[in-house]
């Protein structure tokens, strides 16, 4: 497609200048009038019941003037003691239990951080320690602990939800399925099965911003809140309820979000921190320290037990997967990660025979939520890792064996739909060419070996879903849009003036964006699942074309002209065809790796991120998503894990816990755009946030076994899994030398 | 007890009164509404309250207020001269070499460090030397063609355009 006037060029970020020179405003930069200062009291004991709480002697501190307890949430009838977006499993503050070490029990708000500090320790806290769960296999045992004793309904906020449900009395908080085919049938068909298990730890966002929210109620009942949060009406929906108000009597206000990859969607802090408010007649703010924001929110740890049949041509005939996913103490929006996670276990493959069960399991260890990638990073780490494996038992190119496999544009997927606007294929032959496929290359130093790796990915984006934007004629030939889109980095907001550029064929610096305020800005569902520019863009859009034709009307360019546009996507099409995404993620990776036999370090030395987009709306920003994508990714591969040790997490602290840093980035990071437009995102764009992330361990692991013919089945990479994977692939071949003689 | 300390910040001497637990951090961000150094890991170890402490890069997250007495810090609001930003600022935009920028001001001052310092710095060097500014969004290409661009050092030729 060409480029336009606006579309399709590498303009820079709108609030660059605010950004280099320091200026732009990160919440926590914000200074409120009379805003308290607010502290967490958090749980010490990983599970039990809380026999007493006393916060006398902290009330009676000088400076304090609210604690917030169990006391207060219980006698306040007015408001409800429940949240959480799917489960109401969460309380404002624990009420009679805690769930997990960091599970908040009480809170205090004070004319400073030190005195709220202070206050902390004055409130006393006596537990009933109760037996606890922190693998999803100790939460499955027979006689394992329930966390939730009571199964709640989910509510049905969420249209894509309604079927989700857990098991009543046992630790599985909800449970997916999706079948295809028969699988006995298929796997007595094949010529070869393997069995294999993958697991991945739990893992941090660490976005360098911190979790901060502000609450204040007016003397009329109104509730502002500002927050670092990428679904401010989703926050606005779950405040109105809890404090009992209408939603116009809440607003969720958010500024620029110093990074958030997943981490900052649905309530956290706000409960809180409004209650606490409520309870102090004052503006009352919370930032967390980092060691906080590591009780917060995590990544999924999960297992996932792969069972597949193959042909010895390698064609895929059965596939078993088998997902056990460690949500921790709460469900937050687990439900839709252990969704999500199952509805592409499988892989991007046309296997006629499937089957997939995926399970969300209760745990007493912080609560895990919506990451980058959103439970798919997970089972790709298995299925792309399996994949590599068997292509090598069976003595075919891992890359032939993916594209004989592969779903194509038009193919019916595992969950029934035809797929449409779908590259995967070039992406799959783009990543292999970029790090020159085939060819092999040899380490100067003879106790490295160097080796190459594939894998690819799909996803599906969140749908039904809904996206306005509103777009507002000014005089001087300017316009304002009002999009509820959070912009956190990922240049949303000039994305937003690109296309409403484009539209009304004006220059970009005639365009402001005014974001994310649920007072000011038309409803959007959320900043997440690579949405955005989707479904917000595709709404510009309309709102532009609807501002011309009422301009066309009038004839003049009158003042107060505002131009609307919706972009509402279903599961049913108009056609009355059936979908679970409205557009499907498609993208590769391809990597080169260095592994020293004696160390068992793994260096990253090229790694190509191939990613189809649709449309770039602006293409320097699209690559940058890729290359940022594949750093995290390689954080996740090799570095990143979150470590308890008997319900503790051990490492809450960027010390502790390794995050990539310039020695760890490859020399050749390269990023290729692959364009097979889509028939309804704003130009045949597509969403592309999450996409690159997804293949990385799996390249880089199957990179890893073909270097050194060592294969690690556990995530992250480390030196010393590599050196037990050399061991005893050295001990397999050392017997079948045995054998064989 | 507070201490009394002067201190020259962005070429402007301030006499401030700190409490003895209070970091460089908290006098820019609480004492002097410099809200550009950012508190990231409050262990010294993610760079985004880098600023320079008589030129060199510290994080001012563990450097205590008091210690900073008779001494003088630049921070990324004194970089640039009046309205005219700093040859970094302007390499950051030209190379779109941020997403977030949480980290952005931290990365400039290492930048200009690394600039003051090991101005023949190789690419090793330059990797070394940022090693202890982590950008979590991974602009890391991006923010090492800024360093290259601004010490001159040459960039590894572009690859091939792919078909």
């Amino acid at each position: 497609m060409n480029d336009g006037f606006a579309v399709g060029r590498a303009i820079p970020r709108l609030e660059g200048k605010e950004k280099v020179t320091g200026q732009l405003q990160y919440l926590s930069d914000l200074k409120i009038p009379h805003m308290l200062h607010g502290k967490i009291l958090r749980s010490t004991v990983a599970h039990g019941r809380i026999k007493r709480i006393d916060a006398s002697k902290a009330e009676q501190l000088p400076g304090v003037v609210a604690v917030l307890t169990r006391d207060d949430v219980l006698r306040n009838t007015q408001h409800k003691s429940h949240y959480g977006p799917v489960f109401k499993d969460q309380t404002v503050v624990a009420i009679d239990k805690v769930r997990y070490v960091g599970d908040p029990v009480a809170a205090v708000a004070a004319a400073d951080a030190a005195i709220a500090e202070e206050a902390l320790e004055l409130i006393e806290v006596d537990y009933d320690p109760l037996p606890t769960v922190c693998t999803p296999e100790e939460a499955l045992a027979p006689d394992a602990p329930l966390l939730h004793e009571f199964a709640d309904r989910p509510e049905h906020e969420f249209a894509d939800l309604k079927d989700i449900a857990g098991v009543s009395g046992t630790n599985i908080c909800s449970l997916f399925k999706l079948q295809k085919g028969h699988a006995a049938r298929g796997f007595a068909e094949a010529d070869r099965v393997f069995e294999d298990v993958f697991s991945t730890p739990a893992a941090q966002h660490a976005a360098l911003e911190s979790f901060t929210t502000v609450a204040q109620f007016d003397p009329s009942g109104r509730l502002t809140v500002w927050s670092t949060v990428q679904n401010p009406f989703v926050i606005r929906d779950q405040l109105a309820e809890l404090f009992n108000l209408p939603e116009s009597m809440v607003r969720v206000i958010v500024l620029y979000l110093g990074g958030s990859y997943g981490s900052k969607q649905y309530p956290k802090l706000e409960p809180l921190v409004a209650a606490l408010a409520h309870k102090a007649r004052q503006p009352v703010g919370i930032t967390l320290t980092r060691e906080e924001v590591f009780h917060t929110i995590t990544k999924h740890g999960a297992t996932v037990r792969l069972k597949t049949g193959v042909k010895k041509d390698g064609t895929i005939v059965a596939r078993d997967c088998q997902v056990y996913l460690n949500t921790g103490a709460y469900a937050e929006i687990g439900p839709r990660v252990c969704k999500k996670a199952g509805y592409t276990a499988g892989g991007p493959y046309l296997i006629p025979n499937l089957n997939i069960e995926s399970r969300l399991i209760y745990t007493n260890c912080v609560p895990a939520g919506a990451f980058r990638g959103f439970g798919v990073t997970q089972t790709t780490w298995a299925h792309e890792s399996q994949l590599s494996m068997i292509a090598r038992k069976l003595n075919i190119d891992p890359l032939e064996m993916m594209l004989k496999n592969l779903v194509d544009e038009g193919d019916e997927f595992a969950t029934g739909e035809r797929i449409q606007s779908f590259g995967l294929r070039e992406c799959l032959q783009k990543a292999a060419q970029a790090i020159d496929w085939g060819k092999k290359s040899r380490s100067t130093d003879s106790s490295k070996a160097i080796g190459k790796g594939l894998a690819c990915a799909i996803k599906s984006t969140i749908t039904p879903s809904s996206s306005s934007a509103h777009m507002r004629l000014n005089d001087a030939g300017t316009v304002h849009v009002y999009v509820g889109t959070v912009e956190m980095g990922q240049a949303s907001d000039t994305t937003m003036a690109q296309i409403a550029a484009e539209e009304l064929g004006i220059p970009i610096d005639r365009i402001t964006i005014v974001h994310s305020d649920t007072d000011l800005t038309p409803y959007d569902l959320s900043t997440s699942s690579s949405r955005s520019t989707f479904h917000m863009g595709r709404a510009v859009q309309l709102a532009a074309q609807d501002l011309k034709r009422q301009l066309a009307l009038s004839g003049t360019g009158a003042h107060s002209v505002v131009g609307s546009g919706t972009v509402n996507t279903n599961t049913l099409k108009a056609k009355g065809e059936h979908q679970t995404s409205a557009f499907w993620f498609a993208g590769a990776g391809a990597a080169e790796v260095e592994v020293d036999r004696e160390t068992g370090l793994v260096r990253v030395l090229r790694y190509a991120a191939v990613v189809d987009v649709g449309k770039p709306i602006n293409p320097v920003h699209c690559e940058q998503q890729l290359r940022g994508a594949a750093i995290f990714g390689i954080g996740q591969a090799l570095l990143e894990q979150m470590v308890y040790q008997d319900g503790l997490l051990i490492n809450p602290n960027f010390l502790d816990y390794n995050l990539p840093r310039f020695l760890d980035v490859p020399k050749e990071l390269i990023a290729v755009l692959v364009e097979h437009p889509h028939a309804e995102g704003p130009h045949g764009a597509k969403g592309i946030g999450e996409t690159a992330i997804i293949p990385v361990a799996p390249a880089i692991a199957n990179a890893v076994e073909d270097a050194v013919g060592a294969r690690v089945n556990e995530l992250p990479i480390t030196p010393e899994r590599v050196l037990r994977a050399l061991r005893a692939a050295e001990m397999d071949a050392a017997r079948g030398a045995v054998l064989s003689n | 007890m507070k201490r009394a300390i002067r201190v020259t910040v962005n070429r402007t001497e301030h006499v401030l009164s700190v409490e003895p637990c209070e970091t460089l951090l908290d006098l820019l961000r609480n004492h002097l509404n410099l809200t550009g150094a950012k508190l990231g890991c409050d262990q010294q170890v993610c760079g985004a309250c880098t600023v320079l402490l008589d030129g060199l890069p510290v994080s001012s997250c563990t450097v205590l207020a008091v210690d900073v007495d008779a001494r003088q810090v630049l921070s990324i609001e004194g970089l640039a001269e009046g309205q005219e930003l700093h040859p970094i600022q302007h390499a950051f935009l030209r190379h779109s070499a941020f997403q977030c920028a949480y980290c952005t001001p931290g990365m400039i001052m290492a930048i200009k460090a690394l600039q003051d310092q090991v101005p023949r710095a190789n690419d090793d060097q330059i990797r070394h030397f940022l090693a202890g500014n982590i950008c979590r969004c991974g602009c890391h290409v991006e923010i090492l063609e800024v360093a290259r661009a601004i010490l001159g050092t040459p960039s590894t030729p572009p690859r091939e355009v792919l078909p």
